[in-house]
């Protein structure tokens, strides 16, 4: 099912400022889509006004060709899966994962249903809790029954609401995983709202950024990360660190000197360059001076924080290659290989 | 399972203290006065006993009693949980008042309230004009005492179930709607059923209040035997007339009649928040 928002505008007070600002974003059918953007950007009030939990002040939400906008959220066929389970917790799982199969008007009949929370509960591989409460189970195993009671109603699009905010890291990369082999199982239209850019990029066909209430880029995780539409998008998604730069015909200057960035057709002036930690290496003459300031690991590799010599004390992030010596405090010289322009400011 | 024992080691010290405060206040405040009902209840005999409940007007006062009192603690539970919910999820203007005027019947003296039901709800009261020509009477009968024990006993049902609706999540309802449930069906299976232990509280002590009452039952009841007769103005009256034994006989079966009830109102309660995986 195809999930349209046309001129999204929302409003908390009238008045005050929007939490969405003139939205559009067009989900293709069985398209895995990610809201990705920090808090306030308006991304939970999205996927809330899509579920029709919140009522916009303008626009239109289309599922497929039919204006879903005025359809109230009972009618309206999603799945809303909550970061905190939302669970009914005098039920057990398997009623939990029946609820809206039995509260529909054509209820189906009790074999029906219990044979379809059995499919549900094997899909969560939670086949064996069936006659547990939600308070016996952990986090992860609570938001898999919070997955199989959206997925119970067959939505017509499945909404998570930070769906993995409140679990520890390790059950969060298990249920990743389970998502997306049951949105591969199920080519459910499904839309996740998370701040995690990771969380974003590992599990989404594409990305959708906002900030402000306002979309900045929407893409495939490798467009949004390789090829931003702006400094903030740029500086969200992955790691990056920037400097202030004089453009003049052509040529890209830091200080006098010139790098190795392309700026055809860029205005003469002062410009932003962001750069990305191995588009900064270390040199062994020549190029940049500066001292660590600060060394990091990461389950992704090593970071080095260089404080620049000379005014302004700019700080840049430069990837450690592996095996290589770093001390905090070292002097270290550096070379820009590369890095993306935008507008100062 | 070794034997049990008192001492239990724990990070947070303080049993021992709580444990004997809490033994030294009841036998003080609360054993201590029902021995001594029970001791000279006790000094007819159990075929005394027997024979002060056999009585036919001490009976109707029992019947009359627990009876009314029963019914005002369903109704006042009802009501409460209505009102609770009103003042917890609703915005509007004067809800601190209301809020507010919820705790009156526990400041007001219940004979000033039993005077005030009473000139209400007589035949030519505000109220009680408006209902006698349908043939209903409430002041001087069952139904006034019925009025008089559900004003008293609404602010416990209220005041018991209002922080417990505070804590339902928004998010409950919102999942359920998401399922397609309507609003009539989300309140009966998911709203409701969380709250019954707290509402079974509210009626234990709406229930228990309402045995007691005294003060303002018997400006507005007519005190008819038989008919309108609690059995605390039983007691009093026996007292008047110098039966002591007599009055303490119908205070101890008043004493266990209410422990049975509360008793099993207490475990029904437990049953109902295992049931509903309140832990």
């Amino acid at each position: 099912m195809q999930v349209q928002a046309l001129g999204i505008v929302k409003r908390f007070a009238s008045g005050g400022p929007a939490a969405l600002a003139g939205v559009d974003l067009d989900v293709r059918s069985g398209e895995l889509m990610a809201l990705l953007g920090p808090s306030g950007s308006g991304k939970t009030t999205l996927l809330r006004v899509v579920a029709g939990l919140e009522a916009a002040d303008e626009g239109r939400i289309l599922f497929g060709d039919e204006d879903a906008t005025t359809i109230p959220v009972r009618r309206r066929g999603v799945g809303f899966v909550f970061q905190h389970y939302a669970l009914f917790r005098h039920m057990s799982v398997a009623d939990n994962v029946a609820f809206g199969l039995t509260v529909r008007r054509d209820r189906p009949s009790r074999a029906a249903i219990d044979a379809r929370v059995a499919e549900l509960l094997r899909l969560v591989q939670l086949q064996d809790f069936a006659g547990r409460r939600p308070g016996q189970l952990s986090g992860g195993q609570r938001q898999r029954v919070a997955l199989a009671r959206a997925l119970a109603v067959d939505p017509r699009v499945l909404l998570l609401d930070e769906p993995f905010g409140a679990l520890d890291a390790r059950v969060r990369r298990d249920l990743r995983r389970s998502l997306r082999e049951i949105h591969d199982a199920t080519g459910q239209t499904t839309i996740f709202v998370t701040h995690d850019q990771d969380e974003a990029l590992e599990l989404a066909d594409r990305v959708c950024i906002l900030r402000d209430g306002r979309i900045e880029q929407v893409g495939t995780p490798d467009h949004v990360h390789d090829d931003p539409a702006s400094a903030f998008v740029m500086a969200f998604v992955g790691e990056s660190s920037s400097l202030p730069v004089i453009v003049s015909g052509g040529t890209v200057r830091f200080r006098d000197a010139p790098l190795p960035v392309p700026a055809p057709a860029w205005p003469d002036g002062p410009a932003a360059l962001h750069m990305r930690p191995w588009d900064i290496a270390f040199a062994e003459e020549g190029g940049l001076t500066g001292t660590v300031a600060m060394l990091r690991r990461s389950a992704g590799g090593r970071r080095a924080e260089v404080r620049l010599d000379g005014e302004g004390g700019h700080l840049v992030e430069v990837g450690i290659p592996v095996g290589a010596g770093v001390a905090r405090g070292e002097a270290v010289r550096l070379a820009i290989r590369g890095g993306r322009l935008f507008p100062a400011g | 399972m070794g034997a049990f024992t008192f001492r239990r080691p724990s990070a947070l010290p303080g049993f021992g203290i709580a444990f004997g405060y809490t033994l030294v206040y009841l036998t003080l405040i609360v054993l201590l006065p029902l021995a001594a009902l029970v001791t000279k209840a006790a000094g007819i005999g159990l075929q005394g006993f027997l024979d002060v409940l056999a009585d036919p007007r001490v009976s109707a006062a029992l019947r009359t009693s627990f009876g009314i009192a029963f019914a005002a603690a369903a109704t006042a539970s009802l009501v409460g949980l209505v009102t609770a919910w009103v003042l917890t999820r609703y915005r509007f203007p004067g809800r601190r008042l209301v809020d507010a005027a919820i705790d009156l019947p526990f400041a007001l003296p219940t004979a000033v309230a039993g005077i005030a039901l009473a000139t209400l709800y007589a035949p030519n009261g505000w109220v009680g004009r408006l209902l006698a020509p349908l043939g209903i009477q409430v002041a001087f009968t069952p139904l006034g005492i019925f009025v008089a024990l559900v004003f008293v006993a609404l602010p416990f049902a209220v005041r018991t179930v209002q922080p417990l609706i505070g804590e339902i999540d928004r998010e409950l309802e919102e999942a359920a709607a998401t399922l397609g449930a309507s609003r009539t069906r989300t309140i009966l299976t998911v709203i409701l059923p969380p709250l019954v232990p707290g509402v079974l509280t509210g009626f234990v002590l709406a229930f228990a209040r309402a045995v007691g009452e005294y003060g303002s039952v018997i400006f507005v009841a007519g005190n008819l035997p038989f008919v309108s007769e609690i059995a605390p103005l039983l007691v009093v009256i026996r007292l008047e007339e110098y039966d002591y034994t007599g009055a303490t006989a119908v205070a101890t079966a008043m004493l266990l009649i209410a422990f049975g009830a509360l008793l099993a109102i207490n475990l029904l309660e437990a049953f109902a928040r295992r049931r509903l995986g309140h832990g």
